[in-house]
Order: C-alpha cells, then sequence, then structure tokens
C-alpha cells in the first residue's frame, strides 16, 4: 500500500481484555489523512482504552492499531513524534511556567527553533501574557490552553483528543473548537476526538463512531445518523444508540 | 483537498527507525527536573537537612565513644565515613526515585510516555538527576564533617571515586527496579521507593565489620555491592589501606545488578502496558 492510500490510523479487530472483562471488543475502522472523527459513547463504552491503543500506551490483546503506517505499539517511535495528544486527565507540570514546560516538551519532540514556536502559539491560543506564570497558578480554560499548545507543539499530522473540553465553560469550550477547526484547515492533520458533547462532535466531525461496550454501534457522517435515526441531534441518536432503541423502532 | 494532500505528502517521510537515543531528549528532561527543583526552595532545603543532622549525630557519638574506648580512639572517621557513604547509596536512589514520583505526583506520566522519549533517555534523565540531587546534599554536609570533626572524605581521593562509582551504580539499579514497580502498580508502590533501601542497611555491613553476621548470612551480604565498598572503607580508614580487590568485585555484581534491574524495568513497562496501568497511575 502506498503512502497515498495509506489510511492515518487503522484499526482491525481491535480487542483489549482486563481480566477476561472486554473493554474494547473487536472493533475495526479506518481514518482517512485529513479527516476529523468523533468517537462517541457513555462512561465504559471503550473510548479512552481505544485512544490508548492508537498512542502505543496500552497493548492491545489481540487486533492491530497501524497509525502511519507504523504498528502500535511495537513501532510507536516511528511516529510518536508526528502525533500528540490532548487529555483532561493528563496535567502539565504545575511548578514549572508555561513558558519552561511547553520549551522542554518542544526539546523532547526535537521542535525546530522553540522559542519562534512558543511564541507563536501563545499568540494563536491567547497566552502570551500567562508565558512566565507557572502553569499551577492558571484557571482551568488558560491551562487546557497550554494543554492545547503542548499538543500542537510538533505540528502533528495526528491529533488525539480525550474529550478536550470537558470541565471548561460554553465560550472556552467554543473557542477551544474554533482553534481545533484552523490547526485542521492549516494544517491538514487527522484528528480522533473522544467526546461526550454532541454539540462539539457535531460542529468539528465529518464521522461519528458511536461505542458501546466496548463495541461500535454505528459509524457514519453525522447527517445520514440523523437521517436514519430520524433526530435533529446527535444527542438523541446517542440516547437511542446507549438505550438500545434500534433504527427501525426509532423510525416507527 | 490541499491539506489532504499536505498530509500525504507527509505522511511519505516515515525515516526515524525508533531505535535512536537521543542526548537532546535527555537534557530536555534534565532541564525539567532542574527547573522544578530550583521553583521550590524546601525541595533543595530537605536535600541537605536530613543528611546534616544524621551526619552531625553519629559524628558526635563517636567523639564520644572514641573517648571511652580504646580501639575507636584509633579508628577515628570509621562512623562519619559510613554515614556519608551510606548516604551516598540512600540518597542517589531517593534523588533518582523522587525525580520519577514527581511526574506521577503531576500527572505528567502520560505526556511523558505518549512523546518520542525513550525508557532509556528518562533512565539517564533520572540517573543525572541523582547525582545533581546527591551534590546539592552532600558535598555541604562532607565540607560540614571538616568543620566539627576534622574528618575530610574528599582526602580519600582515588578511593573515594571508586566508593562513589560502585554506590551510585547500585542505588541507581535499586531506582530502576522500583521505578518499573512505579510503572506497573502506580503509586500504590510509593513506600517502596522510601523505604527499599533499608534493606541494604543491615545486610551491606554499613556500621560494623561483615564478620559480625551469622555465617549464613555473610553469603548474603557478600551479594550486594555495596557490602565490599563499606569493608573498603573500613580497611582504608582503620589499616590504612585500599583494597581495589573489594571494589573490583563490587563493580562485578553492580555490573549483574544493574543488568538486572533494567531487565525488570523493561518487563514492568511491558506489563504495564498490557495491564493499562499507564493510563491510571494512582493508588
Amino acid at each position: 500500500m502506498d503512502a497515498q492510500n495509506t489510511p492515518a490510523i487503522a484499526v482491525d479487530q481491535l480487542v483489549k481484555r482486563y481480566k477476561g472483562l472486554a473493554a474494547v471488543d473487536g472493533i475495526t475502522f479506518r481514518l482517512a489523512p485529513g479527516s476529523v472523527t468523533g468517537l462517541l459513547g457513555g462512561n465504559g463504552a471503550g473510548k479512552t482504552t481505544t485512544i490508548a491503543m492508537i498512542m502505543g500506551l496500552v497493548t492491545p490483546t489481540s487486533g492491530t492499531v497501524t497509525v502511519l503506517g507504523a504498528e502500535m505499539p511495537r513501532q510507536r517511535y516511528r511516529v510518536l513524534h508526528r502525533m500528540n495528544f490532548e487529555s483532561p486527565y493528563v496535567d502539565m507540570p504545575m511548578r514549572l511556567t508555561v513558558r519552561q514546560n511547553l520549551s522542554v516538551f518542544a526539546q523532547l519532540y526535537a521542535v525546530a527553533d522553540i522559542d519562534q514556536r512558543i511564541e507563536r502559539l501563545a499568540a494563536d491560543l491567547d497566552l502570551t501574557e500567562f508565558l512566565d506564570r507557572p502553569t499551577g497558578k492558571l484557571s482551568a480554560g488558560q491551562k487546557t490552553r497550554v494543554s492545547l499548545s503542548k499538543a500542537l507543539l510538533n505540528k502533528p499530522e495526528v491529533l488525539l483528543l480525550d474529550e478536550p473540553t470537558a470541565s471548561l465553560d460554553p465560550d472556552t469550550a467554543d473557542w477551544v473548537r474554533s482553534r481545533l477547526e484552523r490547526y485542521r484547515a492549516e494544517e491538514g492533520a487527522t484528528l480522533l476526538l473522544a467526546s461526550h458533547n454532541m454539540g462539539e462532535v457535531e460542529r468539528l466531525c465529518e464521522r461519528v463512531i458511536i461505542m458501546k461496550k466496548g463495541r461500535i454501534e454505528d459509524d457514519d457522517k453525522p447527517a445520514r445518523l440523523l437521517a436514519r435515526y430520524g433526530r435533529e441531534t446527535l444527542e438523541e441518536v446517542f440516547l437511542d444508540v446507549a438505550r438500545g432503541r434500534r433504527q427501525s423502532e426509532v423510525a416507527q | 483537498m490541499r491539506t489532504r494532500t499536505k498530509s500525504r505528502n507527509r505522511m511519505s517521510s516515515i525515516t526515524d527507525t525508533g531505535m535512536d537515543f537521543s542526548f537532546n531528549r535527555v537534557a530536555a528532561m534534565v532541564r525539567r527536573y532542574w527547573y522544578l527543583l530550583r521553583s521550590s526552595w524546601p525541595r533543595i532545603l530537605d536535600l541537605i537537612y536530613w543528611p546534616a543532622v544524621q551526619m552531625l549525630m553519629w559524628g558526635f557519638l563517636q567523639v564520644y565513644v572514641s573517648q571511652n574506648a580504646g580501639f575507636f580512639a584509633q579508628a577515628g572517621g570509621v562512623f562519619i565515613g559510613s554515614v556519608l557513604l551510606w548516604d551516598i547509596l540512600f540518597r542517589g536512589q531517593l534523588g533518582f526515585s523522587i525525580s520519577f514520583l514527581e511526574e506521577m505526583y503531576a500527572r505528567n506520566l502520560g505526556n511523558i510516555m505518549m512523546s518520542p522519549l525513550r525508557p532509556a533517555e528518562f533512565l539517564l534523565a533520572l540517573m543525572v538527576m541523582s547525582i545533581v540531587r546527591l551534590s546539592i546534599g552532600m558535598i555541604p554536609v562532607s565540607l560540614l564533617a571538616i568543620a566539627f570533626f576534622g574528618f575530610n572524605l574528599w582526602a580519600l581521593g582515588l578511593a573515594l571515586a571508586a566508593f562513589f562509582a560502585n554506590l551510585i551504580l547500585t542505588s541507581w539499579s535499586v531506582g530502576i527496579f522500583v521505578a518499573g514497580l512505579l510503572l506497573r502498580n502506580g503509586l500504590g508502590a510509593e513506600s517502596m521507593a522510601w523505604t527499599i533501601m533499608f534493606l541494604f542497611l543491615p545486610l551491606t555491613c554499613v556500621y560494623y565489620p561483615v564478620a559480625i553476621l551469622p555465617v549464613w548470612l555473610q553469603y548474603f551480604a557478600w551479594a550486594l555491592p555495596p557490602t565490599y565498598v563499606f569493608e573498603g572503607m573500613r580497611a582504608l580508614v582503620t589499616d590504612h589501606v585500599f583494597r581495589a580487590d573489594l571494589m573490583a568485585q563490587a563493580f562485578a555484581f553492580n555490573v549483574v545488578l544493574f543488568a538486572a534491574a533494567s531487565f525488570a524495568f523493561f518487563k514492568l513497562l511491558q506489563s504495564a502496558r498490557v495491564q493499562g496501568s499507564l493510563l491510571q497511575t494512582s493508588e
């Protein structure tokens, strides 16, 4: 398969079991380069485990994950410098200033011209005045922007986002979404976004994968999902899937 | 369309083999720990405080005992020397383990493990920090030992270098093993980081000769590299003889210990990936 046809992320019959219990149970999907996909599901649906396997943090029980042509986690060091992620469940060191944190990660990712890149990101994400403040002294919204800056430092081709706007107020969340849209448009990156926020997924994603109990329950474009379930919002579709209502029942 | 093409073009340029070791990434991690240390004076004070207290306590005890027992009068400096060398061993491991624990306390391990930083680079950065932290603590304390008791650790010269190299190698081996346990078991294994070295305290004969131990326990003692160092230090201070043979044996055992600890670390890391514990590092 040549590079032109290589999916950015390919997940094939992926299974992860913990003590016999399936957290992810035989899922398969491929994400085209430059696409934005939402991974929807309730708590325990397997979204975070799926993302962790894509990042190479968790070894699958069976099945394969390939990112930018590299099998994860075995070949992860071939591609980790071309990926990045953001999650509210991971923090930046609180005592370090924003600039110190970003410069350490920039060096880890071998970013060229570190100072210039940090200044540029700080300007883009409205962080310039906070660069020399300890990260722990920032508000939740400012910390999220710092995490997003870290995630964008190396201009990743694959960006994994685990509930990127959780615990943010609607204005800040909207602001973060607009920056993600802009990054995708400018860099042509592939975005995979796990979220509980249906509005966010509806706005950002051209494709939605709905997971339940470790399996893929549905996988389509938002508009087609709405049409098939006869609903007006993805939240209603999500509730139909979560509560086990079939498309035929919903249509009646 | 333009963006898709751009992305696809980038995909054709996979050149990183994944086998390269980068001192630049090691330097990034050392810088990260240095920033942390610099930002917190209690952290720096903590590096000096306890070694100083311990050295003073044992030093005054030695002064008292030496005035009342002929042997100790001739063996001046054995206790203080033991204390200082024990602190190299203990603080070397703590310096390694605490830097690692800082990542867990900060919930930063996911960022680190997801970055291009290789585990071997991470371990090397922790080794460098263990020396940095040890230097901040031990250099002032060794000067205090000269001022209070006239015991000059630095006068041991090349012998000190041999003692230090062997002790720091042991402390890194223990630190590497503990880091593996922490990755695999999360902060539930934190107490190991603080206490594991005390297992070495009675067995490596820090304050007494190996001959004091029951014969069957001496076999265990001689399997631990620091035992050779403490015996060597006593030979140097009391008999004025540098036992190069003991240092060579300590080094041989250290090579085995370091290899075993590194193997255990990579196995525990592998297990952590299987168990998903890199995601969940709390208790």
